[in-house]
């Protein structure tokens, strides 16, 4: 048990990726650190523990990737994916310090592996954890706890004692009674808002409790919403989430990667009441993963159905849950309580639209339809061998925009433009700096690690300072 | 065994369930273990964030259905190392309870069952430590029990010393007769299940290339290494010392193996009896490996005690510790016959510890020992599959 009566040099909220950078690095400044995190010890480290890899730049191959990724590349990338909506300098700095974390995060305990089956594509640009996210978790929190960090686990923050930009103190539950924690600087890590869905529903009605987290159910976002209540200033779209369709049949939270379902292009996709909605065909990966959460999530009761037939069936990685099968389109139908005849109508309908291509799903191919709508633009063959089989899905929510402000020290930035006094902030409470809107396979990972590093060596820099002055 | 996970029998969009072969896309499997390792490698399937880990994943990856022989291969390239229990995200308490290392152990020793020679004695691996136990027992007394009713007290008892000391209690060629037919038999029980196993997961003609592949990967422990960090065994850190202790016990063996071997060819090409002194070839050779095998499964019993029990598995303790008994006494036994061979003590301790070795070698085929030759040919045919 971590002593909570001492003042602290450094407290971090949070435990996951930032949270722990941000800890080892205020500890390797000289700070005495706590760490305050939600989540039971199992449950520990938030959405990191469903991450895979990080996305930072180099200069050469390595062990364990396969060639150069120069800033300047990294950046386009970055720039591609928001739009343009983030803060350049911000980014650019982020990415210039990215080439150094690549090292410094090895040194602190964490293994990479070269990628193999089913990420090849990434091989290049992003890092893989070697045993994933929670292996890297567990290295980064032995790494702390040999430092000396204090880690208190089941630790919900339920209040913020902030004045003019100031943080004071930071409350937890113990015994029942309110146990008040200070400390000379706060380094905020701990998350958005995806798991709240009474947060979600502000802005997407009761939509939102259909809605599915592929992550921690402990990113409930309530510091965020104090930090922004203290006159921090905030930033990134409030309304926004990332969305990807998954396996409807996943938990509300913590299904992670393996409920992830991108066979769109290999079939058609239908809503509750049996018809297609979109064009299956439209973009290549990453873009169309992205874009079916969204898509799913303004169909009625936010459910729908990628149907397709045994030919494809091993076309595509498996996801944790079967297909549903069936040998008719009607029964298929019968089995998610669709109208079989409208299901029936809808597949006769597109197969009839098919005209002949070749077909070949790494590139926009020219397998399209003709004479429907919506159309499938690309990837289009008939739906005809049985048996057919189905993957229901729902929006599955990964991350939400909505952060504060920071600087270049991770410092966080008050409404009238003014730095905080002593508040910090790092991962995805501030991704919205970097990333305005998309995201990139691993971005959010180089944002954890590098402003956690950033933030903790502040954090430390600022408390000694209000020691020694 | 737990339920496959909700959402594969319940529809959570009607809170229906959804039944039949609608839902579900069965295997059939002879065992509940292995329909789990069936519903687990699935899952795995379509995570793969331990690839990196061992040889498992890699060769669960060339697969996307799980049929009774890949399972208990998969399950014999598991060297229960513990790391991707830890490094998991939907281990328990997640409902999906992903326990990989204790549902592979259970297939892979039921798989030890399954292509055991002859049929009638796969029996042996229920309850095999009472089994092991009993036969150990039996083995010992009926060589004490022997060298008493056929030896005078007086030279059962007595002092015997130089070359030929061992026979005046059992003639050489009686204890090469009852020694070499307990080894034939036990390597002949042994080639039989190996070869069932093998051509059961699918191995062709063995190629130079995976054989000595798998000589490396099985004589450095390549793959009880945790990927690299070290193995989990009492929790998350990756200090474990099974690694250490396996290799003393293994080549301990070797070495208590070279030093018999040796002595058989001092016996028929140099006319040499032993016992022999302490400086010649098989003493060292058994010295050194006796050591070996005293340290080894003590510390492998030690590590195995302070095991997480939420990795342990615990219906295996009984196979698992006989065998460590059993090399520890074979050991212990030889190595105080070695001290006490000039004295009175010399008649009890050669029966007890030919006792002990003989059962050893009659309980190969049907103990933990199997664990060795079904891994090394899982990992022949890993090599062999990789390649492709």
């Amino acid at each position: 048990m971590a002593d909570l009566t001492r003042k602290y040099d450094v407290l971090v909220i949070g435990g996951g990726n930032a949270a722990l950078c941000a800890a080892i690095s205020a500890a390797h400044n000289g700070a005495a650190v706590l760490v305050l995190e939600a989540a039971p010890k199992f449950w520990r480290g938030g959405n990191t523990r469903h991450t895979r890899n990080m996305r930072c730049a180099h200069d050469s191959a390595t062990d364990t990737l396969t060639g150069p990724y120069p800033e300047e590349e990294l950046f386009y990338d970055l720039w591609r994916v928001t739009g343009g909506e983030m803060d350049e300098e911000l980014a650019r700095h982020m990415i210039h310090e990215s080439k150094d974390m690549l090292h410094w995060i090895v040194r602190q305990g964490v293994r990479f592996q070269p990628p193999l089956g089913g990420t090849l594509s990434l091989g290049r640009t992003n890092s893989f954890f070697l045993g994933g996210g929670r292996a890297m978790l567990n290295a980064l929190y032995r790494t702390a706890e040999g430092l000396g960090v204090a880690i208190e686990y089941d630790a919900e923050v339920t209040d913020l004692d902030i004045r003019e930009g100031m943080f004071l103190s930071a409350t937890i539950m113990r015994d029942g009674k309110p146990l008040v924690i200070r400390a000379e600087s706060l380094v905020a890590a701990c998350g958005g808002f995806e798991s709240n869905f009474d947060w979600m529903a502000e802005f997407w009605g009761p939509a939102a409790h259909n809605f599915l987290c592929r992550g921690t159910k402990w990113n409930q976002g309530s510091i965020l919403r104090k930090l922004i209540a203290s006159g921090v200033q905030q930033i990134g779209d409030p309304t926004q989430c990332h969305a990807v369709a998954i396996d409807a049949r996943a938990p509300k939270y913590d299904g992670g990667i393996i409920t992830r379902l991108d066979c769109v292009i290999f079939g058609i996709v239908v809503n509750r009441n049996a018809v297609r909605f979109y064009d299956e065909g439209e973009d290549i990966w990453p873009k169309r993963y992205a874009i079916w959460g969204r898509l799913v999530a303004q169909q009625p009761d936010q459910i729908a159905y990628i149907v397709f037939d045994s030919d494809v069936l091993e076309s595509f990685m498996p996801s944790c849950f079967p297909p549903v099968k069936a040998n008719s389109i009607a029964e298929l139908a019968e089995a998610f309580e669709l109208d079989p005849a409208v299901l029936e109508k809808t597949v006769a309908g597109f197969n009839a639209a098919v005209q002949p291509g070749t077909f070949d799903h790494t590139i926009l191919d020219d397998c399209r339809t003709d004479g429907i709508e919506p159309p499938k633009t690309h990837w289009a063959r008939r739906i005809e061998k049985a048996p057919f089989y189905a993957y229901p899905v729902r929006p599955g929510i990964t991350f939400t925009y909505l952060g504060t402000r920071v600087n270049k020290q991770a410092r966080m930035i008050m409404q009238d433009g003014k730095p905080a006094a002593n508040m910090f902030a790092a991962g995805e409470i501030m991704a919205g700096n970097v990333l305005g809107k998309g995201y990139a396979a691993g971005i959010g990972m180089t944002i954890g690690s590098v402003f956690g590093k950033i933030a903790g060596e502040e954090a430390a820099k600022n408390a000694s300072r209000k020691n020694t002055g | 065994m737990p339920a496959i996970e909700p959402g594969v029998s319940t529809n959570q969009l009607t809170g229906k369930a959804v039944t039949g072969p609608a839902q579900k896309l069965p295997l059939p499997h002879a065992t509940a273990a292995q329909e789990e390792a069936d519903r687990l490698m699935t899952l795995c399937n379509s995570c793969r964030y331990c690839e990196g880990i061992c040889a498992v994943f890699p060769a669960m990856e060339l697969r996307r259905d799980f049929y009774d022989a890949d399972l208990n291969y998969l399950a014999n390239l598991c060297h229960s190392c513990g790391a991707c229990f830890h490094d998991c995200q939907f281990s328990p308490p997640h409902k999906f309870d992903v326990n990989v290392p204790v549902t592979l152990a259970e297939v892979r020793a039921n798989s030890y069952a399954q292509y055991a020679w002859p049929k009638p004695l796969a029996g042996l691996f229920q309850r095999n430590g009472l089994a092991i136990s009993i036969i150990a027992a039996l083995s010992v007394a009926i060589f004490v029990g022997g060298f008493a009713a056929w030896r005078d007290p007086a030279v059962f008892l007595g002092v015997h010393t130089g070359p030929g000391a061992f026979y005046k209690l059992m003639p050489h060629k009686t204890m090469a007769l009852i020694f070499g037919a307990a080894f034939l038999y036990a390597i002949l029980a042994l080639t039989f299940s190996i070869r069932s196993f093998w051509r059961d997961i699918g191995g062709g003609a063995a190629n130079a290339g995976s054989l000595w592949q798998a000589i490396k990967d099985a004589g450095s422990l390549r793959y009880l290494d945790g990927g690299g960090a070290g193995c989990m065994n009492e929790d998350d850190q990756p200090a474990d010392n099974r690694r250490m202790y396996h290799h003393l016990t293994f080549y301990g063996f070797l070495l208590c193996f070279a030093a018999t071997s040796v002595a058989t060819l001092w016996h028929y090409l140099l006319g040499r009896e032993a016992p022999y002194p302490w400086w010649d070839l098989p003493v060292v050779l058994g010295t050194i490996g006796g050591i070996g095998l005293l340290i080894g499964p003590a510390g492998l019993m030690a590590e195995k005690l302070k095991r997480d029990p939420q990795i342990r598995d615990d219906a295996r303790f009984g196979m698992e510790t006989a065998f460590l008994a059993m090399l520890f006494l074979t050991s212990l036994t030889g190595l105080l016959l070695l001290v006490l061979r000039a004295t009175s003590m010399m008649g009890p301790l050669l029966a007890i510890h030919l006792g002990v070795v003989f059962a050893l070698f009659v309980t190969l085929p049907y103990g933990k020992f199997v664990h060795g030759l079904y891994r090394f040919v899982a990992l022949m045919r890993y090599a062999q599959e990789s390649r492709h």
